[in-house]
């Protein structure tokens, strides 16, 4: 019983059902685990006495008979879902205070599945980022490589899922904040259907590409833990109400006859190389088990970058306008209302929160708004129609997670934004349509780095997300655990 | 469309941020390099095409207008900075 903090949830929760293993042994080595990796900076808040005690009352509900869906598995939150009396940050400075009075919909159902929660973990700030390194509370190390990024936003939850610090975490997902860090750190994580998962508790950034998402070490793990966060919730109207299918029961690994598309526009002159021969190998990992691969094209592709820029931060200077120094903890006192409003958001925000807050503003603004906003919007639907389109003819699509492997967290603060932002350009397309996608790692750069891959599939199927993810991981055999870095 | 230094200005009003004068110039660069990229937009043709505002298919569900929660006044306010007797205090604005 020596290493609790490499296992599956699926290999824990058996464990936890043989008795041979207490949801209190496993939470402890977790803990344990959490003390030896401080250098990854992966939690921005740690709640170990909170899990024990979860834990401990996991172990008598088991005892008397009653078993929720996750059942004494320890997780944590990225520290964008309101967690009742637990400080809850967005990564900023001007939240860096708040306690929330109410819990997020889906941390209350994970702890209603029977989970116990190890802390809140770190994210780009307001989740604006894919690198973790636009924190308040300082950048997250990706655990292959400390010179490396972890990716983001759900940074975090990558680097505390692929080095064992909890066995799941919640990530969300606005233009790729699930699927590029899993793809950096060598783990696996889905954006479910927009409308799948309630966002009621998570704070907002693009309320129109918002979603939650699992991240943990295998494609069966995202279908327990997505089973269990699903579902309606009447406190948020973009909630679909249809039924929850069982996402694990998905999991037949048989593909034969599936077709799976591939997309010329995701192979643009320059792919990275390693990006390219690792997506060809999942080609042919599909192949062999029998799928049937066909080449689609997605006309617009190219467009859902600015299309995404647009909308999201016209969405989050929205958004963020709540954060004005008189409800949320954070005031610099100013001589007059719009003094104080603007002295608390100046010192409040970040540079890149700024940044996207002053695109949006100029975006929405009088003048503008049909030109850049409303234009966006329409592309957006062109973008939504080529999909439909594809899955005429296709079950789902195969394409990279990310353009790249993870970079240096110096050569990105040297970057222009227009470049940073690039990184989403493989990801922002399935948010804008809003069809589930999932990443998964299928190789390794030449340089010894993970390299993940999506499946992108129709509304509200993600069984054939699942089922086609789960085969491309058995055919890919990834080597899930990173050379550990603990200081 | 190119940006300037009113443009700026006028942009962090409305947004209610205050940027010093050293960080201007940076963020004029930043935002107009991101305008010149999504100018690429304007060679979608999107004639008859209806703006896409939410995936979402359908209308908002309805429920019964009845009161579902309350009593949460204090548990509200408690992340208030400052708080008299259940109201937000914020500097003086009518003389």
């Amino acid at each position: 019983m020596t290493d609790l903090v490499n296992l599956t949830i699926a290999e824990a929760l058996d464990l936890l059902n043989k008795r041979e293993v207490s949801s209190e042994d496993l939470t402890r080595a977790h803990i344990e685990e959490m003390g030896k990796a401080h250098v990854l900076n992966a939690f921005i808040t740690e709640t170990p006495e909170i899990a024990l005690a979860q834990a401990k009352e996991s172990d008598e509900r088991r005892k008397a008979g009653k078993v929720g869906l996750l059942e004494g598995i320890p997780i944590a939150n990225k520290d964008l879902y309101c967690t009742k009396g637990i400080r809850t940050t967005a990564a900023s400075k001007i939240l860096s205070n708040f306690i929330p009075p109410y819990e997020s919909t889906v941390s209350q159902k994970l702890k209603d599945a029977g989970t116990v929660m190890l802390g809140k973990l770190n994210t780009d700030q307001f989740a604006m980022g894919g690198s973790t390194i636009t924190s308040y509370f300082g950048a997250t190390k990706n655990p292959w490589n400390l010179d490396l990024v972890p990716g983001g936003s759900s940074g975090g939850s990558a680097a505390a899922v692929a080095s064992g610090l909890c066995m799941g975490a919640t990530g969300s997902d606005t233009g790729g904040s699930i699927r590029q860090p899993a793809s950096f750190c060598g783990v696996t994580g889905i954006k479910p259907t927009y409308g799948r998962c309630s966002r009621y508790g998570i704070i907002a950034f693009a309320s129109s590409l918002d979603q939650a998402g699992p991240m943990a070490r295998s494609v069966k793990d995202c279908a327990l833990m997505l089973n269990a966060m699903a579902g309606y919730d009447a406190k948020d109207s973009t909630v679909a109400n249809v039924p929850v299918p069982d996402f694990t029961a998905a999991l037949t690994g048989d593909i034969r006859g599936k077709k799976i598309g591939i997309p010329k526009e995701y192979r643009p002159d320059g792919l990275n190389a390693d990006v390219a021969a690792v997506w060809d190998k999942g080609i042919q990992y599909l192949k062999d088990a029998g799928a049937e691969v066909v080449d689609i094209s997605l006309p617009h592709t190219k467009y859902a970058l600015p299309v995404y820029y647009i909308v999201a931060c016209a969405e989050a200077s929205s958004n963020l306008s709540r954060y004005d120094g008189v409800r949320y903890t954070t005031r610099v006192e100013g001589n007059s209302l719009d003094e104080l409003y603007e002295n608390t958001r100046t010192d409040g925000f970040g540079d890149e929160v700024v940044r996207r807050i002053l695109l949006g503003t100029f975006v929405l603004s009088a003048g503008f708004y049909d030109a850049y906003y409303t234009r966006a919007q329409r592309v957006r639907r062109l973008i939504y129609n080529d999909f439909v389109e594809a899955f005429k003819s296709v079950d789902a699509i195969l394409v990279p997670a990310a353009p790249t492997p993870a970079l240096t967290e110096k050569a990105l603060k040297e970057m222009k934004p227009v470049d940073v932002y690039l990184g989403d350009v493989f990801t922002t397309p399935a948010s804008l349509a809003g069809v589930p996608a999932i990443s998964l790692p299928v190789g390794l750069s030449q340089g010894g780095l993970p390299i993940g891959l999506q499946i992108i599939g129709k509304h509200f199927d993600e069984n054939t997300v699942f089922q086609i993810a789960d085969v491309l991981e058995s055919q890919a055999n990834f080597d899930q655990t990173p050379k550990r870095v603990k200081g | 469309m190119a940006l300037n230094q009113e443009t700026i200005k006028n942009l962090s009003v409305l947004a209610r941020l205050r940027l010093p004068a050293e960080r201007e110039e940076k963020i004029l660069g930043d935002l107009q390099s991101i305008l010149d990229w999504v100018e690429q937009l304007k060679e979608v043709n999107i004639e008859g095409i209806e703006p896409l505002v939410s995936v979402t298919q359908g209308t908002a569900p309805m429920r019964e207008d009845v009161v579902t929660d309350g009593g949460l006044q204090a548990e509200l306010m408690a992340n208030a900075p400052e708080q008299v007797q259940g109201f937000y205090v914020v500097p003086k604005v009518v003389e």
